[in-house]
């Protein structure tokens, strides 16, 4: 059951490696086309007060470049920004392949065109109707070209760990929780530390079975073994 | 292996990685693909370590940025231009001959019945076109109109070609896009243009504007009529693939179908263009004698038949 509301979306690389990314839903798309659709309309009355003074050649101009505008601005952005057009980008979102490749001319073309039927018959409801019925949030138009709109998103290198001594666990400990506590303590950045207290008095118990423990601040106590578990001595 | 020591190792070769993918131009580096196979062996190894998420979306996101650049599929190689209009776009359109032929009928056959229905009863056209409309039309193409039947200065043919480009290559992407319902959306408006297209036709002919109307459309015919069909047909095929996927899924029979799709509607892009070109500098003219533009129109319907039967034929697959 547990896949079915996962947002995980894993390939099997040809370096038999699975690959992940995380699907981006509905909201992020529809405010990042929100604020192309902002743009297009802003540019087009651009264009528009250049053009009205070259009369009619102006007008006939004015008809190709809103064509353009129409069909070709998400597909030219998407091809040669990786995915992104300006109102994905600002939201972290790229169309990628569903083997997360680059977007082809072709793959954007095709989900480009079949907006002309995901927005039927008002307001993108056919193209949410369908993304809701799809696991990987996908509208016709990515049905038919074969492509996903995944979060891309600028991860740190190596964190900063918090400043405590190391210190080994107290007790053996599964792999699962191993892992909790070094996120936990690699984390100490994102959290808040009245979160963290919260999370951390959850094992206070514990931690108190061990008398001999220097640490009473179970947050402290935390970071301590999960510096240890990560590997450091000192 | 703890992490600490892990990262420590190997973050050297991460960060050559991390610089290589940041700077364009040194991404042609001969170092790339080995750098990237021992990313791919990290990350591979700290999920099977099961060390710190932290640590795995920060690899698991180079290794996809390694992977956009090695597996990019854009490339491009010379003449492929020349390449998709002698073997490609024809042999689409043979391979899926059936859905040609079905767009052509459910196109060609009301346009002709409707045309000749309005050219017997005078009345008819008002069934599907409104007074105002009706007389729009008339004037464009009355005879004893001597403002239209004008030479028209360059701006016009400006405005009308972006006109036409707008109005006819849409009609050409709404026609495919339909498809995706289960072949209605293409079905509809194949039938509608159509129809409107054989009244048009029909209750003109039938007023006796034929001299002006026909010379006007013998040029750019074959190219939008064509066109629009076609568009029709790579519609028809999403939509078949949806209602008979075969042995695949419905998901990859309409990603298979809409391979095709595209290669066509390429081409009736750049048919669409040739017919608003054609329709806005060629077809308005009227200095041109008449039966040069009847030859023309007939040479242009006979050189599509032609292509479309016979180029890249001797490399296709039997």
């Amino acid at each position: 059951m547990q896949h079915l509301f996962d947002t995980t979306y894993e390939v099997e690389t040809p370096e038999a490696i699975d690959l992940s990314a995380k699907i981006a839903g509905p909201a992020p798309r529809a405010l990042a086309y929100t604020i192309d659709l902002s743009i297009r309309l802003l540019a087009l009355l651009l264009i528009l007060a250049v053009l009205a003074f070259l009369g009619e050649a102006g007008w006939g101009v004015f008809f190709i470049l809103s064509f353009a505008m129409e069909w070709f601005y998400p597909v030219l952005f998407e091809v040669l920004r990786q995915g992104q057009t300006p109102g994905k980008k600002m939201l972290g979102i790229a169309v990628v392949n569903d083997d997360l490749t680059p977007v082809t001319w072709s793959t954007s073309i095709t989900r480009n065109l079949l907006r002309a039927i995901d927005i039927l018959p008002f307001a993108y409801a056919l193209g949410i109707i369908t993304m809701a019925c799809t696991q990987h949030f996908q509208r016709l138009g990515d049905l038919a070209a074969g492509s996903v709109v995944i979060y891309r998103k600028k991860y740190t290198t190596v964190t900063n760990l918090p400043p405590v001594k190391p210190s080994p666990p107290p007790i053996p400990l599964s792999i699962e929780d191993q892992l909790a506590i070094t996120s936990f303590t690699q984390r100490h950045q994102e959290i808040s530390s009245a979160r963290q207290q919260e999370l951390a008095a959850i094992l206070q118990p514990l931690i108190n079975q061990n008398k001999k423990d220097q640490h009473n601040n179970p947050v402290i106590h935390l970071h301590a073994v999960g510096n240890w578990l990560l590997g450091k001595r000192e | 292996m703890k992490q600490a020591a892990f990262e420590q190792k190997h973050q050297k070769n991460w960060s050559t990685l991390e610089q290589l993918l940041n700077t364009p131009k040194a991404k042609a580096n001969p170092s790339f693909p080995q750098h990237y196979r021992e990313l791919c062996n990290h990350l591979a190894l700290a999920k099977h370590r099961r060390y710190s998420t932290q640590l795995i979306d920060y690899l698991n996101e180079l290794v996809t940025q390694g992977h956009h650049y090695l597996y990019q599929h854009n490339y491009r190689y010379q003449l492929q231009w020349l390449n998709f209009l002698v073997f490609q776009f024809p042999s689409t359109i043979r391979r899926n001959g059936y859905f040609v032929g079905a767009a052509l009928a459910l196109f060609f056959v009301p346009l002709l019945v409707m045309a000749q229905a309005c050219y017997i009863n005078s009345e008819l056209i008002y069934s599907i076109m409104g007074h105002a409309d009706v007389n729009m039309m008339e004037e464009m193409y009355d005879p004893s109109n001597h403002k239209l039947g004008r030479e028209r200065d360059s701006a016009t043919d400006i405005y009308m070609f972006g006109y036409y480009i707008k109005n006819n290559i849409g009609i050409g992407f709404r026609t495919f896009a339909g498809g995706i319902i289960y072949g209605i959306g293409s079905i509809f408006f194949l039938v509608y243009n159509g129809i409107f297209i054989g009244a048009t036709a029909g209750h003109l002919t039938q007023l006796g504007y034929g001299a002006t109307f026909y010379p006007f459309i013998a040029g750019h015919g074959s190219f939008e009529l064509m066109a629009i069909a076609l568009s029709g047909a790579a519609g028809l095929k999403l939509g078949y693939a949806l209602i008979r996927p075969g042995p695949y899924s419905i998901k990859s029979s309409l990603r298979f179908a809409a391979k095709d799709a595209i290669i066509i509607m390429y081409g009736v892009i750049a048919m669409l263009l040739i017919a608003a070109f054609i329709e806005a500098f060629w077809s308005s003219t009227t200095s041109l004698p008449t039966a040069l533009k009847y030859a023309v129109g007939i040479i242009f319907w006979a050189l599509h038949l032609i292509y479309f039967i016979f180029s890249g034929r001797k490399n296709e697959f039997k």
